[in-house]
């Protein structure tokens, strides 16, 4: 009989090819997908390839995106990229995704995060990709070697911690507050630990509040943040014109309701305020109000968690009609050229810009402290973005407090950090 | 004789190999680790000197320049109270020994310390404790052993020839 199985275990044992897995059990994955961006991909695996005399063991599975040193700002960045399209076409990879955007939101974009799939991402926010039920983890360059040599990448079974937000999110609270709370609540230390996600606030979220939840498990410290594939899902993929074979197999990924975790939580949604993360770690998080005499002089909207199509819209809906504050500035880097498509199409792009927002280019920009907009010494930025660790995003002086994209924009208009409710009278 | 080098919880990948100095090459990288907290780090740190660290040690990023940076500094070893995952596989594929370590309160920066891998066991010479270190894994000592995962998987690759 087999046993009762979390999300994770259940992927886990078919990437395995084994009919259960336990908890501790080292096992060897079979990867579906391999990718890396060009900071973590080709310009680390090339010399490591050529030693071991091996190509890649499949380039119809890994996808390589640029997107860290996009565009290039001086002669290394160029280098950079030029290593990794060279490579790109070189190896004969299709999936090759160049200045279109964040690779953890253009692969979904592309069809390519499927429910069920064992993924292996260059990247640390690579569990974004969990919110299509698919288990996608976060790997170092080295490993990242190994997997596209072989195929194959070691795992121990995770423990899982089952996350359940229960009732609906107040006007003004968003999957970002939710997480910056968990980061608060769980704290930051579970490695090794698979998150899952679920409840009828979950059941309500679109695919883009799943991926903030799934993106943001990265910084409670877990290998994955998994969310069972359901209508809404396999909605989204069929619109990208990549629809789901069989919806039943990817339904059948949901945890046993019997299944063991090390943790199992629950939250109601229905009390949360919005949530501010200060300096320097994404778990020195309060209610907003607890911030509001702190002066900002840039706030970034921006990254893979924090630049969506939604978050755009949030950040255009507090901004409509209202200017950022003189000594502020509004940075926004859409997090791919398809959001900056849909925003320009839609009026969203205007209104931001009409507030007095600085329009940046697609990609991970200051987010890593690699693109434009990055802070000096003393700087204090208010950011929709997903990490604040000293020195993130530039210089170690500066402070960076994070925020949904509604307080990011209210903030940006107050000149200080803002409670979005309060511009937010009119909805 | 090594040194202890201890530091608090969750030192994180931007402290160890900032993300504005990560077109620099290996070895001018490895100059900023830590510096944000520890200016003097780079230039005091000797071969073979441990760190002790707290809870979540290299938490962020996937870069693998911070685990990099550690061994081109000489650093033998990092104890802390527990690791970040892509940090700990990262610092197993490169052979940085890494172990599990709930006393680092009972080390104090400066002590002299002795590390022995084969018998497994560590010795603080100031304070005339010593401590056995948790084991890893069979199947991940192997990648230790073979002095990390490239040469792991060249031995692999080239077993029948």
């Amino acid at each position: 009989m087999i046993p009762p199985a979390t999300m994770a275990e259940k992927l886990i044992a078919r990437a395995a090819g084994l009919t259960s897995v336990a908890p501790g059990q080292i096992v060897t994955a079979n990867v579906d997908l391999a990718f890396a961006h060009d900071s973590s991909g080709p310009r680390r695996w090339a010399p490591q390839l050529e030693k071991l005399g091996v190509g890649l063991w499949d380039p119809a599975k890994v996808a390589i995106i640029t997107d860290h040193y996009v565009p290039a700002t001086d002669a290394d960045s160029a280098a950079i990229l030029k290593t990794t399209r060279d490579f790109a076409r070189d190896h004969g990879i299709n999936h090759f995704f160049d200045m279109i955007g964040i690779c953890h939101l253009v692969l979904p974009e592309k069809g390519l995060m499927r429910p069920g799939a064992f993924v292996a991402g260059g990247d640390s926010h690579s569990p974004t990709g969990g919110a299509f039920g698919a288990y996608v983890a976060g790997y170092g360059a080295t490993d990242m070697v190994g997997i596209v040599a072989t195929g194959k990448t070691w795992i121990r079974v995770p423990q899982s911690i089952r996350i359940e937000l229960n009732g609906a999110l107040p006007r003004g609270v968003v999957a970002k507050d939710v997480m910056l709370m968990l980061c608060r609540e769980i704290g930051l230390d579970n490695a090794f630990c698979a998150f899952e996600f679920g409840g009828s606030a979950v059941d309500q979220m679109s695919m883009q509040e799943r991926m903030v939840l799934s993106n943001m498990t990265a910084e409670l410290g877990g290998e994955t943040g998994l969310i069972a594939p359901d209508d809404t899902t396999f909605r989204f993929l069929r619109d990208r014109g990549k629809p789901v074979d069989d919806e039943a197999e990817s339904r059948a990924f949901a945890p046993d309701s019997d299944a063991r975790y090390l943790q199992r939580k629950r939250f109601d949604m229905a009390a949360m305020v919005p949530q501010v993360a200060a300096p320097h770690s994404p778990d020195n998080t309060d209610n907003v109000g607890s911030f509001s005499s702190v002066r900002v002089d840039q706030a970034y909207v921006g990254a893979c968690v924090g630049a969506k199509l939604s978050d755009l819209h949030m950040v255009a809906q507090v901004l409509n009609g209202r200017k950022v504050a003189s000594h502020v500035r509004l940075l926004v880097a859409p997090a791919s050229q398809e959001v900056m498509a849909k925003a320009s199409g839609d009026g969203t792009i205007q209104t931001l810009v009409d507030a007095g927002a600085k329009i940046m280019p697609t990609g991970c920009g200051a987010c890593a402290g690699m693109g434009a907009g990055i802070l000096s010494d003393g700087d204090v930025c208010i950011s929709s973005t997903n990490r604040n660790f000293q020195g993130r995003m530039g210089h170690s002086g500066a402070s960076v407090y994070l925020g949904s994209p509604y307080t990011t924009a209210a903030s940006a208009v107050a000149g200080r950090i803002a409670d979005p409710r309060e511009m937010m009278e009119a909805i | 004789m090594a040194k202890a080098w201890v530091f608090g919880d969750g030192i994180s990948t931007d402290l160890l190999a900032p993300g504005n100095k990560l077109k620099l090459n290996p070895d001018e990288l490895s100059r900023h680790c830590l510096t944000a907290i520890k200016p003097d780090f780079p230039n005091h740190v000797a071969p073979g000197d441990i760190i002790f660290a707290g809870s979540n040690f290299g938490q962020g990023s996937s870069r693998e320049q911070a685990a990099v940076s550690l061994k081109l500094l000489g650093v033998g070893a990092v104890f802390a109270q527990s690791f970040a995952r892509i940090f700990y596989r990262n610092a197993l594929n490169l052979g940085l020994p890494i172990f599990d370590f709930a006393h680092r309160n009972e080390i104090s920066e400066g002590d002299d310390v002795t590390l022995d891998l084969e018998c497994g066991k560590l010795s603080n010479t100031t304070t005339a404790q010593s401590y056995e270190i948790q084991p890893l894994p069979a199947e991940l000592m192997e990648i230790v052993k073979a002095g990390g995962l490239i040469n792991y998987l060249e031995m692999q690759f080239h077993k029948g020839e």
